[in-house]
């Protein structure tokens, strides 16, 4: 539904209230929207409570933590973000560098072939399409997580252990990107404009890449950023196959500062390195929300 | 685990240039140059069974009159793995070996973190293909600890020191239970060395054993936790005056664990549950219920800082590593990366002396080991050698790093000169850890330790909680170390 | 939806489309390529690995640092999963659907209310863009982050137990030795983190609901209560189904969260470890045979649920394409 839509929509509404019987319940709209707002608050203060403690204590020093809390960010942010910077043990730029890459690479395979397998079953006719659109529809929502054991033994298998492959290629096959996308197709992909496309002589292949792609680049983008930021958190599987320290990803990183132990005297740091993995993340979120936002309510699918 | 503390103190000791790293730094340069000739005269007396070996190191000899290096063996990779599981080594190397390795040599740590036994695994995946391996793959030296020694040990993946060039004399030095711990025991070979031997003492804050006490002398105070009863007492005393005897449970685990009738497992795989074991479950109640205790558990945030500035813990048992870089560590107010310095004044440094304890322990080690299907055997060697097997060296090492290096005469000579602790009020406690490290008995390990040992303190923390009893906490501990070690079984 | 649109651009040109489908349709299937393969060798095939090994007994001893089998053992991995003096499933899918109820529940209320709200043109609340940008921000936030923002946030002597102790003067209260607590702060960042994706959702299906049906209500003297509970309501039951079918799969794969908050040990007294924590351990110490056994059994639970996932869209396609037009 479109802004314009939703304008309309609530100026009829205005209108019919106008000769509402509702006109006399006027005080109770005032309490009523007083206590929505106060719960409104309440809850987005909850939500940002925790990230603010965590400005806050990134910028102290351990003494500065352990004294107690405070309100008031302190003077250690850049001292904390040097040692942790240059903490040997977690080596967090690497770590926010080799998630960088495997997300990046993750996006964008995810969103290029999802929308090549959208493409083949909604332009295409062949034969098992049917088939194979109910069954992507089906295992859509069946975790990763039940075939890792698998995964794993056969990373370990073929030498993939360790390795950034089994981290990346799985994207090309994602059932969620692909249903949005071939959603999103049916919305605004005319089926003549490939028609077009290929009386003017372009092979399908480059139909697809010059002129579809561009269409799709709204769901393109927002697919793009749901597969950065899942890519980004994801745990379980990265933590099974990557051993090496080097090649850790940021949340791996993040829980051996749950289990290992060394750190814990200097809580600065901890918390530095819990900011570094999540405020970039925060910052970019809150630069394009609107957008994000969006993609939310018109996938409906994103788990 | 308790070995990363060390790395990163090391580590970031030596990025962000502290005081001490730089003093050590230039002193060890001057200190090793003789030394390296020597070990290399040594192996070449010794390494006559091959002429091209004696060659080389008679090569070795002469460069290393100039700059102390090691040389690279005709024929031997010029990529240098070394499999560990934190930056602990890596840090020494960089700060005492890297300059020695020979030109062109490229080393690489490969660093697997140890927590679910993912450091093994990954040894028991890569080793076995090691003399099949790409040569710039192979893994040429290892890292291990003594909780899972035996595996490695008693196995054929790893070569006998003998093979890597070390001699009787090289080893002759080194306490007797760091060799025993890495010998063979079918074909009696040694399969691996130590730098450290790591006995255990009881640290205290002088202040409040003078409250409590009304002495800080470590004499004094030893005699008065001679025993356990004795140290029971003494609990009770910091209790009434508002003092916790110790901070969290597994504090005191070491000093029953390491004094064991029999190892974790028996032969028909049964985990056997030692009385000794269960003295510490008794003994943490109590003391969790009288209040004698903080309720923290090891590494965690709050033992950190019952540490502290403000700490009211009466003591910690730590071994050599952790007195003078863990506690010293946690007792400062401001941390050396913050730019507090280690001195008087610095929260709790110099409040605190070391003592015997109620009973000898050990804790922690790390030994080297030379992998099967290495490309650089002489390499491997001669850094054992060089970083092991040196009297010399370990008393600038042990000054440098207060690390206790493994060298009987070296550490009894050191512990005789004026050699003294700023941070434990300017006690000499390398005399302590010459009386204990002898009497250190590892005859009881087996390859569960880590993982028993790390499952029972989770399984009793729960019960010394109060959330559940002792019957539930066992079989929690059953239940979950076999699912760590499915082929484990808990006694009919 | 697609095989509906060919076949109404379909007949004025059947001859030709024929010969078309004919040229073009080698196409449909080189577009298939990509997602095929990868899907049958990256999860297909570790699924039929899995369940391979489900009926063997096989693991690494680390002890020993051999494998033990791989040794036939029908349904043996399976019995012990329901062996009461193991770590017991039945106990683990418990723990993993309370913590799933009491972080859904306040989940589903708050973000119905919070929709209802947002979409309530009598309200005309402002600041709405704020408001969702603020709840929707924690779902995109690292889980393992933040549960370890919490652990240090509600560590015995982290800032919430020194406000405690402010207020009360007493001694810390230690949140993670207690089932209670532990997975009250689990519920909690589930919570936090999923309510806002749920209010956008629900505010999605809301808007849909035709507004003439409601204005039809109020003329006939319905207050707010009887439309929200008679009209909006069951107007968006399917999308409340979805998000409940999804959200129970999502809760069953629970793991980041109590992995970390507890450090992977599920306690006090494994109440807080899930279905997904105890596979890791099993993965972890290399034991096939019961990580598959266990992987299976969370397939079957997951496949009946994606069944009810797939019927909502497979019968609900063409209702929701109206809405939205509507």
């Amino acid at each position: 539904m479109s802004n314009k839509d939703k304008k309309l929509e609530h100026t009829s509404a205005l209108q019919q209230n106008n000769v509402d019987p509702d006109m006399r319940a006027k005080p109770g709209l005032l309490i009523h929207k007083i206590v929505c707002y106060v719960v409104l608050i309440f809850f987005s203060i909850l939500c940002l409570f925790f990230f603010y403690i965590l400005v806050v204590n990134a910028s102290r020093s351990h003494y500065d933590i352990m004294t107690g809390f405070s309100i008031l960010p302190g003077g250690s942010f850049l001292t904390n973000l040097q040692n942790a910077v240059s903490n040997p043990t977690i080596p967090v730029l690497r770590g926010v560098l080799n998630s960088l890459i495997i997300a990046a690479l993750t996006a964008i395979l995810s969103i290029y072939f999802s929308a090549m397998t959208a493409y083949a079953i909604h332009v295409y006719d062949f034969k098992g399409k049917k088939f194979m659109f109910n069954f992507i529809l089906l295992i859509m929502t069946i975790p990763t997580q039940i075939s890792a054991l698998g995964f794993f033994s056969m990373c370990t298998d073929w030498g993939l252990r360790d390795s950034y492959v089994p981290l990346i290629v799985p994207a090309i096959a994602a059932p969620s990107v692909f249903f949005f996308m071939i959603q999103y197709m049916k919305s605004s992909l005319p089926l003549d404009i490939v028609e077009a496309a290929r009386i003017d002589g372009s092979g399908e292949f480059r139909t697809f890449n010059t002129i579809v792609l561009p269409m799709l680049k709204p769901a393109l983008a927002v697919q793009a950023i749901f597969s950065f930021v899942t890519s980004w958190n994801n745990y379980f599987i990265p933590s099974l196959i990557i051993d090496t320290s080097t090649k850790k990803t940021m949340p791996i990183m993040i829980a051996q500062l749950r289990s290992a132990d060394f750190l814990k005297f200097d809580m600065g740091q901890v918390y530095m390195f819990i900011f570094i993995a999540i405020i970039p993340v925060v910052i970019v979120y809150f630069c394009l929300s609107k957008f994000i936002i969006a993609g939310v309510s018109l996938g409906g699918v994103k788990e | 685990m308790k070995k990363r503390i060390l790395a990163a103190v090391l580590a970031s000791a030596s990025i962000l240039g502290a005081v001490s790293g730089c003093q050590s730094k230039s002193s060890t340069s001057s200190g090793t140059s003789s030394t390296g000739a020597d070990s290399s005269t040594a192996s070449t007396s010794d390494a006559t069974s091959s002429e091209a070996s004696t060659e080389e190191s008679s090569q070795g000899g002469e460069s290393t009159a100039t700059d102390g290096k090691l040389t690279l063996k005709e024929g031997e990779g010029t990529v240098l793995n070394i499999a560990v599981w934190n930056e602990e080594f890596k840090g020494h190397f960089e700060k005492y070996l890297k300059d020695k390795m020979p030109d062109g040599v490229t080393v690489n740590f490969l660093i697997t973190e140890n927590k679910d036994n993912k450091y093994q695994n990954k040894l028991d995946e890569d080793l076995p293909n090691n003399e099949t391996a790409d040569a710039d793959k192979k893994i040429d030296m290892f890292l291990f600890e003594a909780d899972y020694a035996l595996k490695y040990v008693n196995s054929d993946y790893t070569l006998d020191v003998k093979e890597l060039g070390l001699t009787d004399a090289d080893i002759s030095g080194m306490y007797q239970y760091t060799k025993d711990v890495a010998t063979n025991s079918s074909t009696g070979a040694l399969k691996g060395v130590s730098w450290q031997a790591t006995p255990g003492l009881f640290a205290y804050r002088r202040s409040i054993a003078k409250d409590v006490l009304g002495t800080d002398d470590p004499t004094e105070v030893q005699a008065k936790l001679a025993d356990w009863d004795k140290f029971d007492a003494v609990a009770e005393q910091a209790a009434a005056k508002g003092y916790k005897m110790l901070s969290g449970y597994d504090d005191s685990y070491r000093t029953f664990s390491n004094n064991v009738a029999a190892p974790w497992v028996n032969d028909n795989d049964e985990i056997i549950i030692d009385e000794n074991i269960m003295k510490w479950v008794e003994q943490t109640k109590t003391y969790t219920d009288k209040g004698y205790n903080n309720k923290t558990s090891l590494w965690s945030d709050a033992w950190s800082a019952d540490q502290g500035p403000d700490g009211k813990v009466f003591g910690f048992f730590y071994s050599t590593w952790g007195i003078n870089f863990t506690l010293l560590g946690n007792s400062l107010a401001v941390k050396e990366a913050d730019g507090g310095k280690q001195e008087v004044g610095n929260g709790g440094f110099g409040d605190w002396a070391v003592c015997y304890g109620p009973q000898a322990y050990f804790w922690g080690g790390t030994w080297m080991a030379g992998a099967k299907g290495t490309d650089n055997a002489t390499l491997v060697g001669d850094i054992m050698r060089a970083f092991c097997c040196d009297a010399e060296f370990g008393k600038q090492f042990t000054s440098d790093t207060q690390d206790y290096y493994n060298n009987k005469t070296a550490m009894e000579e050191l512990a005789k000169t004026d050699y003294k602790s700023e941070f434990l009020g300017g006690q000499n406690h390398l005399a302590l850890f010459v009386e204990t490290a002898p009497k250190i008995d590892m005859s009881k390990i087996s390859v569960y330790d880590q993982g028993l040992n790390e499952t029972f303190q989770a399984a009793f923390k729960e019960y010394f909680d109060g959330t559940v009893d002792k019957d539930t906490a066992l079989a929690n501990f059953y239940k979950n170390a076999i699912t760590k070690y499915p082929e484990l079984k808990q006694p009919a | 939806m697609a095989q509906a649109a060919n076949v109404s651009t379909a007949p004025p040109v059947a001859t030709k489309k024929k010969a078309r489908i004919g040229k073009y349709k080698k196409w449909g299937y080189i577009f298939m390529i990509p997602f095929t393969v990868v899907f049958l060798v990256f999860q297909a095939w570790p699924l039929i690995q899995t369940f391979y090994y489900s009926v063997f007994k096989y693991f690494w001893s680390a002890g020993k640092g051999a494998w033990v089998g791989p040794e036939f053992v029908g349904f043996d991995n399976f019995a012990a999963l329901f062996d009461l003096n193991n770590v017991n499933i039945l106990g683990l899918t418990w723990n993993t659907i309370i913590m799933w109820v009491l972080g859904f529940v306040p989940q589903i209320i708050i973000s119905l209310i919070f929709a209802y709200w947002f979409t309530n043109v009598r309200l005309r609340l402002k600041c709405l863009g704020f408001f969702k940008t603020v709840m929707y921000m924690p779902n995109l936030i690292m889980a393992s982050a933040f549960a370890m923002l919490i652990f240090a946030i509600f560590s015995d002597i982290g800032p919430v137990n020194s406000i405690l102790k402010s207020i009360t003067g007493g001694e810390a209260f230690r949140f993670l030795s207690y089932t209670g607590s532990t997975m009250a702060l689990v519920a909690f960042m589930n919570f936090i983190m999923w309510f806002g994706n749920t209010t956008i959702l629900l505010m999605a299906a809301m808007m849909g609901i035709n507004e003439s049906v409601i204005e039809a209500a109020e003329i006939d003297g319905a207050n707010s209560g009887q439309i929200f509970w008679k009209i909006t309501l069951p107007l968006i039951r399917p999308i409340l189904v979805y998000v409940m079918i999804t959200s129970l799969i999502g809760g069953l794969q629970m793991f980041d969260v109590p992995q970390i908050l507890t450090d992977g040990q599920g306690g006090p007294n494994n109440t807080t470890k899930t279905l997904i924590m105890y596979l890791n351990q099993h993965i972890a110490a290399k034991n096939y045979g019961m990580a598959g056994a266990l992987s299976v059994l969370i397939f079957i639970v997951c496949a009946a649920l994606s069944l009810v996932v797939y019927y909502f869209f497979a019968s609900d396609r063409s209702d929701k394409k109206s809405k939205k037009r509507g």
